[in-house]
């Protein structure tokens, strides 16, 4: 076990198990950077403690892929070659605040593990809306549901031509943990991109937070993929879901969620034909 | 050298929020006649306060266990039950 139990996180939270299962693969030799979020809350030393086992960089919101660059360069000029740095960053530290440095990072192909927790708003703050809420979601800066979608950020990162990068979900932990033993075998700037629930944020019960992240694939709000050196792949379940029939309607993940109960059929209709043109879309690039 | 001691670093240590089963409302009891030993529990418990036993039955660790629910939800045979907390 590499991240110890009673820590700072809410009941339900996938936070604690999703670092666990990345460090399990990264092993004792990784250096995790976090800038501000929850998880700085989760890793806090508040008690004559820390629960992570590994050592933590506590970061400035806009500076952890500048850190994480600059502990990657003394780790090569120290000859620890087999050593991981992993950015641990949440949503608004990945896709708004701390965009410039992850761009500048990808865009010099550090040799640093960028993951994204996806909780999908400032959870840490109060649930303010960020560019990765999705469309028609309840947050309290978007109180009747947000008017624009989310924000396509692994296709952003992939535009950067880095070697590796690949969305998750903590529902699938053996895909997510496959996706992180192939980033560590990499050289370079790698990025995942973890689709994390949030019970207090996204408004339901604190016990379903895997049935929901497994909605979220199934329904096909979020597709499960790689795209390493360019080639883009389909992987674990999504693979089957390019042909619609086999995708569930987006009601079935949407109707658990205090946070959509707001939205208006012909919004449900909106969003139902986003994720089937994103996957138009999808079934274009894995003819390429 | 410099004294190791005196830079405050934080060590790796369970409980960084205390006893964190304090604020469980609800607690999952494992009906071990119905229980399979599939582990599902032991790999979906968000907090790692399940470990397994070496006769492999899930085991739940009281002192930290937040009561989410988790781990009834993903059970297959249904055979964790959450029962209120009543002092």
């Amino acid at each position: 076990m590499m991240f110890l139990r009673g820590n700072a996180a809410c009941p339900g939270c996938p936070i604690p198990k999703e670092l666990d299962a990345l460090l399990e693969v990264t092993g004792k030799k990784t250096v995790l950077v976090v800038p501000a979020s929850c998880t700085s809350v989760i890793l806090g030393d508040t008690q004559g403690g820390q629960p992570s086992t590994v050592p933590v960089i506590h970061s400035a919101f806009a500076a952890a892929p500048a850190i994480a660059s600059g502990v990657a360069a003394s780790l090569r000029m120290r000859g620890e070659e087999d050593a991981t740095v992993v950015v641990w960053a949440g949503d608004g530290g990945t896709g708004d605040i701390g965009f410039a440095s992850l761009s500048g990072a990808a865009e010099r192909n550090e040799n640093i593990l960028y993951v994204c927790y996806d909780n999908e708003a400032y959870m840490n703050t109060g649930i303010q809306r960020s560019g990765l809420t999705p469309y028609g979601a309840w947050t309290t800066t978007t109180p009747s549901g947000k008017k624009e979608f989310k924000k396509p950020l692994p296709l952003i990162v992939a535009e950067h031509r880095v070697p590796y990068v690949a969305t998750a979900s903590i529902a699938y932990l053996n895909d997510y943990q496959s996706k992180v033993r192939k980033a560590k075998s990499i050289k370079g700037f790698r990025y995942i991109h973890l689709l994390s629930p949030c019970p207090p944020g996204w408004r339901f019960d604190a016990g379903l937070t895997v049935e929901i992240a497994k909605l979220a694939v199934e329904t096909g709000v979020w597709p499960l993929y790689e795209i390493e050196n360019g080639e883009f792949r389909l992987t674990s379940i999504s693979k089957v879901l390019v042909d619609k029939s086999k995708r569930k309607p987006v009601e079935a993940y949407l109707r658990y969620q205090g946070r959509f109960s707001k939205m208006t059929p012909e919004e449900v209709k909106a969003l139902q034909d986003y994720v089937d043109k994103m996957w138009e879309e999808i079934r274009e690039m894995t003819k390429k | 050298m410099i004294d190791l001691s005196e830079i405050p670093v934080a060590k790796p240590a369970k409980g960084s929020a205390g006893k964190t089963g304090t604020w469980r409302v609800l607690r999952p009891v494992i009906r071990y006649d119905k229980c399979t030993r599939c582990r599902l529990c032991i790999m979906y418990c968000v907090e790692n306060t399940i470990d397994q036993e070496p006769n492999l039955y899930p085991k739940i660790d009281y002192d930290y266990c937040k009561g989410c629910g988790v781990c009834a939800q993903v059970c297959p045979t249904k055979a964790i039950a959450m029962v209120p907390e009543v002092k």
